[in-house]
Parts: structure tokens; sequence; C-alpha cells
């Protein structure tokens, strides 16, 4: 197994009222990288996991002029989404190019451990520092931030890989069962998952607020416009007739778990990313302009008892918020990007509502959305698409809240003033967030 | 309608040992005295490991529903699309419970209406609390 370990509790700024954060404006982020996306893995080495993870780091690198042996930590979040490949024979090529990691056969083909990504990646030869932090970028992102403005590492790298191999996803392991145990003996017997208590929380929402699940539609169809202009993201490079749904096809979808249809699910896909943290001091000198760090902090809500009901999600996100700004500085009136989660669509509105960005307040996104919410328009709400707009990876919102303050996001390049932003996912209970800036001060 | 058997641990054997009695248990605080359900080691409300078991009114109402269409447990597919309520416990409405309310409908969940626990038998030997319309 893979001896990194994840990141102590300690790391994670999980409580309100903690001020603002000590490093802020002392980390910076200086370099993206992005493999190329793919839907599945042909099981060529050349579309691997492990492979696709050495090239979003050396683009990574590259984007920030700084070189493998300049860096001096590693912070993975080590699994990806899919079904791990093992106990399937490992592809000759895959297993005669890549040092294994001890007792996990996956590593490298359904994402990317710390020890992984030392081994095996070139140049990587003076990393003192590795840790984890488990299940999304947005953690590693506050793992790796909280570190290097402690002083464990100067340079570091912060990498995620998720692999999608063939065959129905999520139907394996406890979904394929008769039994449940565990957790799951409270709630696979009557068919629970996932994506229904997020649908629960949706309905509950609509029938609190007046709203219905027709009202979603405005977001959808921009997250889609936004993936559509997004270079790095899966529909841009594979599929862009995908992206161009309408009103009716969105409301006529097929429906996964009513009150969430197929189009409210983001896409599986195999692709891999990287960026690079360092200090204040030495972003200054690398090739792109730095995006400082104002904050990170995370969310571990506590469910009173089996699903988490409404009220509780609410209290989640305006903590969430809470801690957000406290530990930033900023306002809600300050934040200019704001690029919360969005897999799955039908918690979207939490977020916004609970940060009161550009003073939506609760009950009131889906109104919201029906306002002007393009990159082009004065409340370019989610400039990323998400997810929704570029599949499954839970990475484009912090992607592109860093491009928008440097100015590089292209065609989603928003028209208001990009000099903040916030990006975090994953779910409102349990969630880790950046926020960022293009001043230190 | 062929469901997941739970498969009882430690903690919760009490809890399926009584279910097989066709009684509703849930934990109770001694400390704070605020029911908790699924059992866990510690109180999430106060942190005390005293905990004790409680029997339920077994009478509750639904919260909220959703309709599964296309579900990731394979046992459950052919039964697509089916109801999952969700049903508050009237002792304390802070508790809440799945329930695929048998006999009810696909997409007619009345949110609001007053239900009651039921057992039904998911293997030999082995039921699971249900809820059903009053």
């Amino acid at each position: 197994m893979s001896v990194t370990q994840n990141a102590p509790a300690s790391i994670y700024r999980t409580k309100e009222d903690l001020g603002v954060w000590e490093h802020r404006g002392k980390v910076a982020v200086v370099g993206i990288g992005h493999s190329p996306t793919f839907r599945r893995w042909d099981e060529r080495l050349e579309t691997s996991v492990g492979y696709l993870t050495i090239q979003a780091i050396q683009k990574a690198l590259e984007d920030a002029g700084v070189k493998p042996e300049e860096v001096d930590g590693v912070v993975s979040s080590p699994k990806g989404m899919g079904e791990g490949w093992a106990p399937r024979p490992i592809p000759e090529d895959f297993a005669n190019t890549y040092k294994p990691t001890d007792g996990d056969p996956n590593d490298g083909l359904d994402g990317a451990s710390a020890d992984w990504i030392v081994n095996n990646v070139p140049g990587l030869d003076n990393v003192s520092f590795t840790m984890h932090g488990p299940a999304c970028i947005s953690n590693a992102l506050v793992v790796a931030a909280q570190a290097v403005g402690d002083g464990l590492a100067k340079t570091c790298l912060v990498v995620r890989g998720t692999g999608n191999i063939g065959g129905r996803y999520g139907q394996y392991g406890a979904a394929a069962a008769d039994q449940a145990s565990g957790a799951s003996q409270w709630t696979n017997p009557w068919g629970w998952q996932l994506i229904p208590q997020i649908a629960f929380g949706f309905d509950q929402y609509c029938r609190k607020y007046g709203s219905n699940h027709d009202k979603m539609a405005p977001f959808i169809l921009n997250q889609r416009r936004n993936g559509s202009m997004f270079p790095e993201g899966f529909y841009y490079q594979n599929r862009p007739e995908d992206l161009q749904i309408t009103t009716e096809d969105y409301v006529s979808a097929r429906w996964i778990c009513k009150p969430m249809n197929l189009y409210d699910c983001d896409l599986p896909i195999q692709t891999a990313w990287a960026y690079l943290i360092t200090t204040a001091d030495r972003a200054k000198d690398m090739k792109q302009k730095p995006v400082y760090i104002l904050n990170h902090c995370s969310q571990r809500g506590v469910v009173r008892s089996l699903v988490e009901t409404l009220e509780e999600t609410e209290a989640f996100t305006d903590s969430i918020a809470k801690k957000v700004y406290q530990g930033s500085g900023l306002t809600a009136s300050e934040l200019d990007i704001c690029n919360p989660y969005d897999g799955f669509t039908l918690f979207t509105q939490y977020y916004l509502e609970g940060l009161k960005w550009h003073g939506v307040k609760r009950g009131e996104a889906h109104d919201f959305w029906a306002g002007d919410i393009r990159v082009e328009g004065p409340h370019p709400f989610s400039s990323s698409g998400g997810n929704n707009g570029n599949g499954r990876t839970r990475t484009w919102n912090q992607t592109d809240t860093m491009q928008q303050l440097q100015g590089r996001a292209g065609l989603r390049q928003v028209t208001i003033r990009a000099e903040t932003g916030l990006a975090g996912a994953f779910t409102p209970g349990v969630s880790d967030w950046m926020v960022y800036g293009i001043s230190p001060d | 309608m062929s469901k997941l058997i739970p498969v009882p641990d430690e903690l919760s054997q009490p809890f399926w040992d009584a279910v097989n009695e066709r009684k509703l248990i849930v934990q109770n605080c001694d400390s704070c005295n605020k029911l908790q359900y699924p059992p866990k080691p510690a109180c999430e409300l106060c942190g005390s490991n005293s905990l004790s078991w409680k029997e339920t009114s077994g009478k509750g109402h639904i919260l909220s529903f959703f309709v599964v269409y296309d579900g990731r447990y394979q046992v459950r597919i052919p039964d697509q699309p089916y109801n999952v309520a969700v049903v508050t416990l009237d002792d304390d409405p802070g508790i809440n419970f799945y329930s695929n309310l048998a006999g009810t409908p696909v997409k007619e969940v009345p949110v609001g209406a007053a239900v009651e626990v039921t057992f039904e038998e998911v293997a030999p030997g082995q039921l699971i609390h249900e809820w059903k319309l009053v």
C-alpha cells in the first residue's frame, strides 16, 4: 500500500470563527496542467490514468516554468471516482513501464497515489513531503495550501486522476451484492444511494420555496454553454454536440431518480490534472501571474439521523459561507468569481444561496438562474461549466477560477471584475473550499 | 420485490434482533436524553458513549420522497421505478427512516401523511422495518 498518509484532521479549517487564515496571501497557485480527456479507458498505456497523470504534472510544471527537480512536495487525491481495474490482469505494457505500489495493483490505474507519482514521474528526485487529500481535488488543494503555508514544502504538486473502465458505472461491489453490511445496512435494503438523497433534498427545497425541476433548465443549459468554451473539458474535446441541449431536451429527459434526470448527472470520464503551489515569494519569479490563496476551509457536517434534511443542508452551506468570508476577510460583495460544485446539479443552489453571491437569498437561486448568468453577462455564476459541462472530475471549477483571475479563461473570461474567486466541492455536508485573489494583500 | 439483506454487526445486533421480534427500537442517549438512529458507538449530539435502547411508538409522518428509475442496486432493478420515502418519527421528528411504502402507487406518495411501522421479511428469519399509510 501507499506509505503516504491522509492529511490529519488538524490541517482542515472546519470550525467557524477562526479568523483570517494565518497564511492569507503567502501561498499561490502558479501552474495548471490537464491531460487529454477520454470517455473510458481503452486499456492502452497512453490512456491509462498513470500516463495521463504524468502528462498533467508535466504540463503544470511547464506552465509554471518549474523543473521537476525543484518540486519538494506532492499532495495527491489518490483514488479516482471509477471502479478499480484489479483483479483483472494488469496490461503488460503498463506493468513494464511503471513501478507498482506494493499492495495496491490499482495504483496508477484508478488514480495515482503520491507514492506512485514520486516513483514514476521523471525528475521528481527531491520530494521530501507527501500527503493525501482523499476523495476530491479541493481536499488536496486545501492540504497543499496549508502544508506550503506551514513550511512543510516550498513547491508542491497537487494531483488527481480518475479512471472510467467499461461497464455500468457504479454497479459493482456493494451495488452488485444481495446483502448490505456496515453503514449500508441502514440504507441499501430500501434502495437508497447518494443520488436519491440529493433528489430528496431537492424535493424538500421545491416544496419549501415553491419551485420545481423545470426551473433548473437555465442553469443546466448555461453550464453546458460554459463547457463549450472550456478547451480542457471532455465535451469540448470529444462530444461538443452533446452540449447543445435545449430546455425541451432537459425537461423531457428520462428520470434517473425523480426529481433528478439524466442531465442533472455528470458524465464519468478518464483524465488527470495537476496544480503547482508555492510560496508567494517564489511565485513572483514564475511564468504565470500568481493566483494567491486567501483562505481555505472545510465542512464536515454531522447529520442528526439517517437522511440529511434540507434544514441541515442549509445550515451546512451557511457555515461554509461564514468560514469562506471569515477566513479570507472578504465580504459577499467582494467575491467576484463563484464556482461552487455542481455534480449533482440539484445541490448547487444551496451553495449560491448560502454564499449570498450577488445578493441571492434562500429560495431565490432558481429565479436568479432565469436571469443573465452568461459569462459575458452581469452575473456569471459557475463560469467553469462544472462537471455538468465538462465531465466528472470535481476540478473544472478550480481551474476556471484560477484562469479567470489570471485573465486566461479565453472565451469564458468574464466581463465583470475578476480579482477574487471561490471554488470548492463536493457535498454541502462534506466539502473543501479555496478562496483566491490576484493580490496577496 | 427483493431487497438487500441487512447484515447485523456487534453494534446493530440488538436493533435487528428487535426488528425480528417486530419491535422498532432506537438508541437513547443516557446523558442528553435524545434519540439516535442509525445506531452509533457514541451520541452524535453530546458525545456520550452511554447509550441504551428504547422502543419507539412506531408512528411517523412522510417528509418527502423520490422515485428510483435507474438505480445502482442490481437486485432492485426489476422493481424500478419504485418509491423511496423519508419518514420522520413522531417521538422525535429529527429521527428519520427510509421506506418503500409497499402498496402505495409509484409517484403517488402523500407527503405529510401519517404512517406506522410494519415489518417485511427479506430473507428467512430476517425482517426489516418498513412503513405503511395509516
